[in-house]
């Protein structure tokens, strides 16, 4: 395994760790450009499937999502080249801000920065579920599945998603084998 | 510093899917420690809201360093991480097993359901982010630069937060 891929793993966690105002999916933005379009390291289906997966374990979602395609590029160095490169940034920052700048909450530029990288942020995260959407949602059931999974989210906020992805899985698994079993009676 | 580490472990293994899910867990341990006053925690969780990365990563950063310095730092960040590195080499395992197996259907809706949630999300985050036009502009030109150039996102967030200096400060 190349010391260059391993190098490709930190640096772009580490860019997407820096990028990522605003907590959580904000991150997706950056890493579908850079890990999806740019080094193709996963297509959208996969994209999806990475989330799924480290949005059902503990932890932030940058940082398993960095570990998780770390390992699956480059075994064990790349988790720690992932994860040092999502953790990097924030550590960096945040020790900087407690060691010369507590008053950052006083300072408005800063303040104004942020009031405009806000809805920028949105609008970007809009446009990653837009283009996994158009990709992913081919036929009508996967589109019923989408609407499904929308309506569930919305009106049952106390249903933890990670039981509207199993029962997705799930539901996936029984139309599909149903399928097959009308190809074999027709 | 064992009780930072452990502390911190226990936040990063307890709170499931990242973010705000984290904060209610980290202001109590936080608070019954005596680490920080409720006033200075919510100040840190205002920092980190507006600074890159994850909220629990920056509280960790931040109060570890407020305790034992920049080694205490480390040390929470580490802890606030460790467990996802043991949890997520397990999933990744599980993930190619169920890839590989007569079951990787259910990874098809799998994906649909996530594109879901980030639409839910985007929904859910309108509201709060748009707080007068400026805001519906900035983020109209966002996305129609993301979707029509190819302008990286990171230059749409750098621009639109320079847009906000000179807007908030300046014009509006």
């Amino acid at each position: 395994m190349s010391m260059q891929l391993i190098w490709q793993i930190f640096s772009s966690f580490f860019k997407i760790g820096a990028f990522t105002i605003g907590g959580g999916y904000a991150m997706l933005p950056v890493m579908q450009r850079d890990i999806v379009d740019r080094l193709g390291w996963l297509d959208e289906q996969e994209f999806m499937e990475t989330i799924a997966v480290t949005q059902s374990a503990p932890g932030p979602i940058a940082v398993n999502t960095a570990i998780l395609i770390g390992k699956q590029m480059a075994g064990l160095p790349g988790v720690i080249a992932g994860c040092l490169g999502a953790v990097l940034p924030s550590f960096l920052i945040i020790l900087a801000i407690a060691i010369f700048f507590r008053n950052i909450l006083n300072w408005q530029p800063a303040l104004n920065f942020f009031a405009g990288v806000r809805p920028a942020v949105v609008a970007l995260i809009a446009h990653v579920a837009w283009k996994m959407a158009r990709k992913l949602i081919g036929n009508t059931a996967s589109l019923l599945l989408f609407l499904t999974s929308l309506a569930l989210i919305i009106f049952v906020p106390k249903l933890h998603p990670i039981f509207i992805i199993l029962g997705s899985g799930i539901a996936t698994v029984i139309w599909a084998s149903s399928q097959k079993q009308q190809g074999k009676e027709a | 510093m064992w009780t930072l580490f452990i502390t911190f472990f226990k936040i990063g293994l307890f709170t499931f899917g990242g973010g705000y899910a984290m904060i209610p867990l980290m202001q109590e341990e936080i608070i019954a420690h005596n680490w920080l006053t409720l006033a200075e925690f919510l100040n840190i969780v205002a920092i980190a809201e507006m600074t890159p990365g994850p909220i629990a990563v920056n509280s960790a950063t931040f109060i570890g360093y407020q305790l034992y310095g920049v080694g205490g730092a480390a040390l929470a960040t580490f802890g606030v991480v460790a467990p996802s590195l043991i949890i997520m080499v397990i999933f990744s395992h599980l993930l190619a097993k169920l890839r590989a197996s007569k079951y990787s259907v259910a990874l098809r809706g799998v994906a649909i359901t996530v594109t879901a949630l980030i639409a839910a999300a985007v929904l859910g985050l309108i509201k709060p982010a748009f707080t007068n036009y400026a805001d519906v502009a900035i983020a109209l030109t966002a996305f129609v630069l993301v979707a029509k150039t190819k302008i990286s996102p990171i230059l749409i967030i750098l621009g639109s937060g320079l847009l906000g200096i000179v807007l908030y400060g300046y014009i509006l």
